[in-house]
């Protein structure tokens, strides 16, 4: 019989090996998927992993890599801080909308402007959108003792209304000769997300996305406020007698959350998106659960997890296209993941043991 | 011998890294109440976890009636007439008194009659009882009349007592000690676990005495000296703590002065704090007595300032601070120990460095502009390990990875090493050896001798008589006044606990 | 606005059928909390119902088959979440939202070939002569079996909870798992059923969505109904009846919300589509700041993993 024995300390060998075990078992699981929709596993699994990055479109792949991992990261690291700290907020995707509209709105009503202010001051917008959204769920919670999660998530609902008003309505191109969606960022220099490597995929979102793992690599090593998150995620009690308030500590984890998925938001409509449209929301806010979980919640783990996350999208996209897999295989295949991610994380904080017979 | 019970031969049982029971063998008659003492950690749980048929022994046997006897499951213990009373986790707050009992019996009658059974059973044995009321709402010792009828209505042949003492005021003990001797006449035996020696020299026949999961002697209560026993079960000589006469500060303002100090309880189905008024001069120990739940955590939360006040119900050196929050108050000097370690005073899954940053930030400056200065609050917590004791592989290791005893060292000398001016412990010595409880005992007063004033809260009352200058006790929430603890006798202090709590005292003949 | 056009009876009797998919999955959920585990892979349960559901029937041929094919469906995907959470320790939120993520890509998979056909119909309960009672008869006498059945399902567990033995189990369970293992209870094997029994409820829901209410398939239709269910247990306090008021509440609101668009009332579309979220969110302020209430009821042990060591 097997048998559970929890470790003295976690392992830490686990803690790094669990999430590559994750990702090979989850292509082990996936290559079955996609044989049993009749594709052949290893195809699949190369055009998905290995082609993005060696194959014969690698150099235009590569750069869409970093155009995917981008809000990816910039989402996931700020739920990682707050999943750390128990406070579990996933309507990261709502922000990021109400982040993309509100720095798109700001820059919008002022088109064609020239000033090279106009750019910043959409970042803040769409920062203050996310933080904005992401403040009903906190405050409902400081206040009334409401559950974010649930609150986070029916304004994720509420917000896809919105972007469709938005893309209908008050933010639609005035010359689309009525057809839903905003002005294309692509024809408004001032205002425009640029590309600023050729070919890299590299735009300021992706420096926004570094810049936030370093910030909270720092937070969570060196600075008390980090120290707090993790100790009110682990000890909430402890945590109040070390002093933390927790009011505090669930306005702070979903302000940056908040204000980081609205980044996100902002930085893709006036990028590589381009313009407020119906189907804007494409799911960033909730894979970026699964890579801040593959990432172990750590910051470079959540680097490396969006850059793998982002792969799969790249190479599911190439799978959808050259071999004909659904997109909704790689959806699945995004969930399996996690799935296994949360199967194998036991192995850091757990022994298994064979125990055989009755009595030793 | 046609009069046994139960037989233990030869049982050993290992987790990893700790031998919990090694070559156990023992006997009980039939109607024989016996004790088994140890101190925490001596294997007395593990062993009765094992006639319970909660924990399978790696070898050796038990029998029962002479028949060989493995309980796989505790339903199986239940029905071959083995019942255990335990010492915590084993009742449910949201659940009804019957629905508690039903829960406890195999084939539980219709509630109704449950209900009816529950009423006479605690009738006879002197221990009354309302079977519609939720457990949450009952004090501790009601709890226990709680599992105890569980077991009654099941007609024991033999009735497991776990550290049943531990949550009762000496007049609730008596009224216990008079059920047991009534079921004991009735041919029930009884195994009585504790390491409190008074108790089992008034109430058991015979003996068997645990140290590190060994048998280390066997005795008849009654012809043996209290000071006899406590040697076998701690294996050294003990010797009381040495006290210094105190100083006199010339500080006529108290240190800590609490006033009027009411509250409602943040737990669920915890007591409420009722116009507390005390106050400690700089160099004085008061000790805190009080059955546990009578509102113990909500003091030390108040007094921590987890929990805020009035500003003017909490007051250092005259300053009201009744809702300055912990870290405001450690900078005056407070330090608090908190009963519960792994989970409020400690985080389980954090390294000792960690867990010393935790409470020490701030007195100990380990931070600047709120960035945490690692190497320094590892120097520390080393000089805390080498200072208390405490066995560790090192500073790196998880709080949960630390014996029980260990890490109460450790946390002791956390609070204690951080040169405080007012110190609030909960439970100093909680699961302790017999030696470390006396070098903690020596830590607090030498920091009253340093000149701060200490508030020992204690369900232990010879902590509180070792350390304390003056005493009270928490009933209900109400602080009673306090009294020099010199000339208190036992009989005061019960009375000063809450007597029975209210609670109707047995009619027997 | 022209609410003249709104037969109440009718509207009562469509908001009857709207609640059934969020009640059968929030007295389910219900259980499920009892029993002290906290499952958030409702939404995505619901959607494994309602494919696989939605598949069998139109496979088969038969609206029963599909019911038990989407209540087998979504159990096989909530016995995932009981082996990673009972057995393999893993975090129940973490674990519950990998639930919604996974079930809706891969109902989204499965359903593919589904898009655009119509189900075989379920049919209504023939009550003869009592269905063609004026008011009463469209109101309670003319409907499909599930209507009824999440009626009885809500009134049995009601009954097991507060009277049976296995119902005082369950609850002791969600109350103090270590007491309920010291006196002998099998904790994780209890706890696995009542997710298997949320499993089964969810996916008995999410089949009526597609199955009934809509009734076709489309990629992402539950549109947060298992969310709403999730609410509803909080609204409920943990009572069983509760949970058909709360339902009741909820189907109104979204069948009211449709009649007015239908109506052509007024108000801006968007405002009535965004409104049940904006309705519950409203609910849940109101049951968690009336403090002490509702949270003592919440079982105590409600999202702990339990792992039996000595």
């Amino acid at each position: 019989m097997l048998v559970l024995e929890k470790r003295p300390s976690p392992s830490r060998f686990w803690q790094y090996a669990t999430p590559v075990l994750a990702v090979v078992l989850t292509m082990l699981a996936g290559g079955l998927l996609f044989a049993a929709l009749g594709k052949d596993p290893f195809v699949a699994i190369r055009t998905i992993f290995w082609d993005p990055l060696f194959g014969e479109f690698a150099f235009y792949l590569r750069g869409q890599l970093l155009v995917k991992a981008g809000p990816l990261i910039l989402i996931a690291v700020g739920l990682s801080l707050g999943f750390r700290a128990g406070i579990w907020n996933i309507g990261a995707e709502g922000q990021y909308i109400m982040g993309a509209i509100f720095g798109a709105g700001v820059g919008l009503a002022v088109f064609p402007t020239e000033s090279r202010w106009i750019f910043p001051v959409m970042i803040v917008a769409g920062a203050f959108g996310g933080w904005l959204w992401s403040m009903i769920p906190a405050i409902l919670k400081t206040r009334f003792n409401t559950n974010e999660i649930l609150v986070s998530l029916m304004l994720v609902y509420v917000a896809q209304t919105i972007l469709s008003k938005a893309a209908t309505g008050f933010l639609r191109n005035p010359q689309g000769m009525g057809f839903p969606g905003s002005r294309n960022f692509s024809t408004y220099p001032a205002a425009r997300n640029v590309e600023l490597i050729a070919g890299s995929g590299m735009h300021w979102g992706v420096v926004a996305a570094f810049i936030a793992v370093i910030a909270a690599y720092v937070l969570l090593q060196r600075h008390m406020l980090g120290f707090q998150i993790k100790l009110a995620g682990q000890a909430p009690r402890a945590a109040r007698f070390a002093g933390v308030q927790p009011t505090r500590l669930v306005v702070m984890c979903m302000g940056i959350s908040g204000a980081l998925a609205g980044l996100a938001g902002i930085f893709e409509v006036s990028g590589p998106a381009g313009q407020i449209s119906i189907d804007f929301a494409s799911g960033y806010g909730f894979t970026a659960i699964i890579v801040a979980f593959l990432g172990r919640l750590n910051p470079l783990g959540i680097l490396l997890a969006g850059l793998v996350m982002a792969l799969t999208y790249v190479g599911g996209e190439m799978a959808s296209t050259n071999l004909g897999l659904p997109s909704a295989a790689i959806q699945a295949f995004q969930g399996m993941l996690l799935f296994f991610l949360l199967a194998v994380d036991l192995l850091s904080n757990y022994r298994i043991r064979l125990m055989t017979g009755r009595a030793a | 011998m046609t009069n046994e019970l139960l037989r233990i031969s030869g049982v050993t049982k290992a987790y990893p890294g700790v031998i919990a029971n090694s070559d156990v063998s023992f006997s009980i008659a039939k109607g024989e109440i016996h004790a088994l003492l140890g101190e925490n950690g001596a294997g007395k749980s593990t062993l009765v976890k094992m006639i319970y048929g909660l924990v399978k022994p790696d070898s050796g046997t038990l029998h029962l009636h002479g028949q060989p006897y493995a309980p796989t499951r505790p339903s199986a213990a239940r029905n071959a007439g083995v019942a255990m009373v335990f010492q915590h986790f084993s009742l449910f707050e949201a659940l009804n008194v019957a629905e508690n009992v039903a829960l406890g019996m195999e084939n539980p009658p219709p509630m109704r009659a449950l209900a009816q059974k529950i009423r006479a059973v605690s009738e006879d044995y002197g221990l009354p009882l309302d079977p519609s009321r939720m457990v949450g709402d009952l004090s501790a010792g009601e709890r226990q009349r709680v599992e105890i009828i569980r077991c009654l209505l099941q007609d024991p042949k033999l009735l497991i007592m776990d550290e049943p003492t531990s949550v009762l005021t000496p007049q609730e003990v008596e009224i216990l000690f008079q059920t047991l001797r009534q079921l004991s006449a009735e041919g029930t035996a009884i195994l009585y676990i504790s390491h409190k020696l008074e108790e089992i020299r008034a109430l058991c026949d015979e003996a068997t005495i645990l140290r590190r999961g060994k048998v280390v002697g066997t005795c008849t209560p009654r012809d043996v000296s209290a000071r006899d026993m406590a040697e076998m079960m701690v294996g050294a000589v003990l010797t009381p703590p040495a006290r210094a006469a105190r100083k006199d500060w010339g500080d006529p303002q108290a240190a800590l002065e609490v006033s009027g100090l009411s509250l409602a309880s943040p737990i669920p189905f915890g007591t409420s704090l009722k116009d507390i008024s005390f106050s400690v001069q700089r160099g004085e120990i008061l000790g805190i007595a009080g059955v546990a739940g009578n509102g113990q955590d909500e003091l030390l939360l108040a007094l921590s300032g987890e929990l805020r006040s009035a500003p003017d119900m909490v007051k250092c050196h005259g300053k009201p601070i009744g809702e300055a929050p912990p870290n405001a108050r450690r900078a005056m000097g407070f330090v608090a120990a908190p009963e519960d370690r792994l989970g409020h005073a400690a985080a389980p899954d954090m390294s000792l460095v960690e867990n010393a940053l935790l409470s020490g930030a701030v007195r100990k400056d380990l931070t600047r502009n709120g960035f945490i200065d690692w190497a320094k609050t590892k120097v520390w917590a080393e000089e805390v390990v080498a200072q208390y004791d405490v066995r560790t592989p090192g500073t790196w290791v998880a709080a949960r990875a630390l014996s029980g005893g260990n890490l109460q060292k450790f946390l002791m000398g956390r609070e204690l090493s951080q040169a405080p001016e007012v110190v609030i412990i909960n439970q100093p010595t909680w699961g302790v050896d017999a030696a470390a409880a006396a070098f903690i005992r020596q830590e607090i007063l030498n920091r009253a001798q340093d000149g701060a004033a200490v508030v020992v809260i204690s369900q232990d009352l010879d902590d509180l008589l070792e350390v304390s200058d003056r005493f009270a006790a928490l009933n209900e929430g109400r602080l009673t006044p306090t009294r020099p603890t010199e000339g208190l006798t036992v009989d005061e202090i019960g009375l000063m606990m809450g007597g029975a709590h209210g609670m109707e005292v047995a009619h027997h003949g | 606005m022209d609410l003249g056009g709104i037969n109440p009876a009718v509207l009562v009797a469509s908001l009857m059928v709207a609640s059934v998919p969020i009640m059968l999955a929030a007295i389910g959920e219900l259980v499920v909390e009892k029993a002290g585990v906290l499952n958030l892979g409702v939404e995505g349960m619901m959607i494994m119902g309602a494919v696989c559901g939605f598949a069998t029937a139109v496979e088969t041929g038969s609206p029963f088959l599909g019911f038990i094919g989407g209540a087998l469906g979504a159990m096989a995907l909530s016995f995932v979440f009981a082996v990673l959470t009972q057995f393999l320790q893993a975090n129940q939120v973490a674990t519950g939202l990998a639930l919604t993520l996974f079930g809706l890509g891969l109902s989204s998979l499965m359903g593919q070939g589904y898009v655009g056909i119509k189900p075989p119909l379920t049919d209504v309960v023939p009550f003869g002569p009592l269905a063609d009672l004026p008011v009463v008869g469209r109101i309670l006498f003319d409907h499909d079996p599930m209507v009824y059945l999440s009626i009885a399902v809500i009134a049995v567990v009601w009954a097991v909870l507060k009277f049976s033995r296995m119902g005082l189990i369950l609850r002791a369970v969600g109350e103090n798992h270590d007491a309920a293992h010291a006196l002998g209870y099998k904790v994780t094997r209890i706890r696995v059923l009542a997710i298997m029994f949320g499993g089964a409820m969810a996916g008995l829901g999410g089949a009526y969505l597609s199955l009934v209410r809509v009734p076709q398939w489309t990629d992402g239709i539950t549109a947060g109904a298992g969310w709403i269910a999730l609410a509803i247990v909080v609204f409920a306090s943990w009572k069983p009846w509760r949970v058909l008021i709360g339902a009741y509440l909820f189907g109104g609101i979204s069948v009211l919300q449709l009649n007015l668009q239908a109506a052509g009332a007024r108000i801006p579309v968007e405002y009535l589509s965004m409104s049940p979220y904006l309705i519950t969110i409203l609910v849940l302020v109101i049951m968690s700041s009336g403090k002490g209430r509702s949270a003592m009821n919440a079982p105590a042990a409600l999202g702990q993993n339990f792992h039996a060591s000595r």
